[in-house]
């Protein structure tokens, strides 16, 4: 008998193709939630590869602050036109025009919270049973306890504290109506893993991953991005710098790490050796001890 | 999808396997602390983890870094010191990536080991040197033995309070031995260790020369795992139908789920369950391409030679080895519920990719965990509990026995009222 076994990649990726197609088939209105982040790009391969030769049998959603790095964008669009899927634009900018959620005032003014609003109502709106999220248990330590398969109620809250057993390989994505399911296929994935399997799979991402110059701001040990959307403190500068991105986000929250990594096999090597986890540069979890727990509790992704 | 900014040179990256294992323990046997020290001394803990557990031990008043809070990561657990759910914790080496379920010791979260011992190649039980064996080793070692985790390693944990002596760590190897005797488990360790100084976790102990075993880490770096999956028994659950309906893939019908037991090449002789149709695979196909050779645990899409109706739920087969194909089945649950298991009751079950109504006919007994005795008299099967059951489904589920196929051998229950997931069980 030959040696049948995978690798931890081949088998990460089987297990993930697993819960997506497992989404394809219990669910009536699934969809994929897309930031244009590494992760997001990750499902998005994932799912081309789930369903392939036929197109993936479900919408994105991005869910927009209107603080995007432009290389975000473009990259978006050129990915949604080759994958031949529907891209849905929920736009928080609109969602404050229209009064359904407030700006956030002062310099650590953010619109992290605000997209928790928005993606609700536009899963509510749309009738969505199932959105697919590209977050990773070794991300966060709340996110460590998260199913495969988790269960929202009515106001898409999560409690931790009483979630539904989950067994072998058997999801149960059994609800009432309006209720409807987080369903996160990379769970078992760390960052490294997705560095390996992006570079093994030779698959494109944004160039803000890459080692490049711009102009920042050092914020309390984070290094943000300078753009129109983030006033200057009273004595800050900008300063250009060399720096890559761990984790794409909101412009205004998501902080940079000096790097001249400037190829995938660099920040491969960069991370291997890293001492720090890739949301230490994001502002958004640094409010308190347990602000993802807090956040994902109201229905954050 | 190919990135352009450079030449193509994609690394091979050094073959990992992948292991998953659960931890059990009861209340301060030093899990978490166990766990703690795995990352920290495999470098998996990064500084400003560290830094952040740091202040709130400071906070706290503690002597030293609590390396619990590693894995106590909600609210409520930190605030009452427990640990509530199962966390999962990743690490790796040179040589494998493991997956850790870290599950609670206390006794209502016995649910919680289940869910950890479900998918793991290894169980790790931790027993206090000082305490010896209590009533909650014998109910981990009893779900490790029922749930059929391949390997078991016995950590006697906090030798240094019991000063390194060989005559405390020999004499709970045997107590245990003579209890494991009565499981059905293939493959036991016993290491001594101490989590909290590091003794024989990842390095080796200078405090204990009389033990010539590995390390824990040296044991999990190359325990054989190759084996335990069924290679046997040709097992392909049907997920999904992909039908295309493209020009260029008019005709395209492929049958996508991931392999549960055997290997499939292509121009095997399969049949269709329940339908009773043979044909042979004509293809197994990949977004990479053309696959040789499908095996567990594969996510592939088999195409068949001939048109036959196949669905969501159906099971390709080789021809002269079928699995069970039953409406009767006996089962022993582990009861997860708030609500007691009903006596004719209906369930629905998940078994496979199938979904089937059940009744419960009978329960033949509870299963008193700490004597094993069945307790033929006392049926009130509540959460936590274990029992063997018989049941009658809605239509013929397509299984192996658990003990020779865990994916094709295991079901949920599931509440028809609060669609909640309200046992496990492993079909016998």
């Amino acid at each position: 008998m030959g040696n049948y076994h995978l690798n931890h990649l081949k088998a990460l990726e089987a297990e993930s193709i697993f819960v997506i197609r497992e989404v394809a088939a219990q669910f009536e209105n699934p969809v994929l939630l897309f930031s244009g982040g590494k992760d997001s790009i990750l499902m998005a391969y994932l799912a081309q590869k789930a369903f392939y030769p036929a197109k993936i049998p479900f919408p994105f959603l991005h869910i927009d602050t209107g603080h995007n790095f432009p290389e975000t964008l473009e990259f978006r669009d050129q990915l949604i036109q080759k994958l031949g899927v529907k891209l849905i634009v929920a736009s928080v900018q609109e969602a404050i025009d229209e009064g359904l959620v407030a700006e956030e005032k002062g310099f650590h003014a953010s619109r992290n919270n605000l997209q928790t609003t928005v993606l609700l109502s536009e899963i509510e709106k749309k009738n969505f049973d199932a959105a697919l999220g590209g977050g990773r248990r070794d991300e966060e330590k709340s996110r460590a306890k998260e199913r495969f398969f988790s269960h929202r109620d009515e106001f898409g809250q999560w409690d931790p504290k009483n979630q539904r057993p989950e067994l072998w390989n058997l999801y149960n994505g059994k609800k009432n109506y309006g209720e409807h399911f987080r369903v996160f296929p990379i769970s078992n994935w760390t960052e490294l893993d997705v560095w390996q399997y992006l570079v093994q799979e030779e698959i494109a991402l944004p160039s803000l991953y890459l080692a490049h110059k711009r102009n920042c701001i050092n914020r309390n040990g984070v290094i943000l991005a300078a753009s129109d959307f983030l006033p200057l403190m009273n004595d800050e500068q900008t300063e250009e710098m060399t720096v890559r991105f761990r984790t794409i986000g909101d412009l205004t929250c998501t902080g940079a790490v000096e790097s001249n990594a400037d190829t995938l096999e660099k920040v491969i090597i960069e991370i291997e050796t890293s001492r720090q986890t890739e949301r230490v540069a994001r502002a958004d979890d640094k409010r308190s001890e347990t602000s993802m727990e807090d956040r994902k509790k109201e229905g954050y992704f | 999808m190919k990135y352009t900014n450079g030449q193509k040179t994609a690394p091979i990256f050094k073959n990992k396997e992948l292991l998953r294992f659960t931890t059990a323990g009861s209340v301060d046997d030093g899990k978490s602390t166990l766990i703690g020290r795995l990352l920290y001394d495999c470098k998996s803990i990064y500084e400003d983890q560290y830094e952040a557990i740091k202040k709130y031990s400071e906070r706290k008043g503690e002597d030293h870094v609590n390396l619990a809070l590693l894995t106590d990561g909600l609210r409520a657990e930190r605030e009452q010191g427990i640990t509530i759910d199962v966390a999962y914790r990743y690490f790796s080496t040179p040589h494998r990536k493991f997956i850790i379920a870290d599950t609670p010791g206390h006794i209502q979260y016995t649910r919680n080991m289940v869910t950890g011992a479900s998918t793991a190649n290894v169980a790790l039980i931790l027993i206090d040197a000082r305490k010896g064996i209590v009533e909650q080793t014998r109910r981990h070692a009893f779900i490790a033995s029922l749930l059929q985790i391949p390997h078991l390693v016995i950590c006697i944990n906090k030798m240094d309070l019991v000063d390194y002596k060989k005559a405390v760590f020999e004499s709970i190897r045997q107590e245990f031995s003579q209890f494991s005797a009565k499981l059905d488990v293939k493959d036991i360790h016993f290491i001594p260790i101490s989590a909290l100084h590091g003794d024989n976790v990842v390095d080796r102990s200078s405090k204990m020369p009389w033990y010539e075993g590995t390390t824990l880490l040296y044991y999990l770096e190359n325990v054989h795992i190759g084996s335990d999956q069924n290679l046997i028994d040709c097992r392909f659950p049907v997920q999904y139908v992909i039908r295309p309906n493209t020009k260029k893939f008019h005709d395209y019908r492929g049958y996508a789920g991931r392999v549960a037991g055997g290997v499939f090449k292509k121009g095997d002789t399969v049949m269709a369950l329940p339908s009773g149709f043979t044909t042979k695979i004509a293809k197994i196909d990949s977004f990479e391409g053309e696959i040789i050779e499908a095996f567990p645990p594969m996510s592939v899409t088999l195409l068949l030679e001939d048109e036959i109706d196949i669905s969501r739920g159906d099971m390709i087969v080789r021809k002269n080895n079928s699995p069970e194909v039953r409406q009767d089945l006996e089962v022993m649950v582990c009861w997860l519920g708030k609500r007691p298991l009903q006596l004719s009751g209906k369930y629905t079950l998940r078994h496979t990719m199938q979904e089937a109504r059940c009744i419960v006919k009978e329960i033949r007994y509870k299963l008193d965990i700490n004597s094993l005795h069945r307790n033929l008299e006392d049926k009130t099967i509540k959460m936590n509990d274990i029992a063997r059951v018989v049941l009658r489904t809605t239509k013929p589920l397509f299984y192996d026995i658990y003990r020779r196929n865990r994916t094709t051998g295991s079901l949920i229950f599931i509440d028809e009222a609060s669609n909640e997931t309200v046992g496990a069980g492993m079909i016998i």
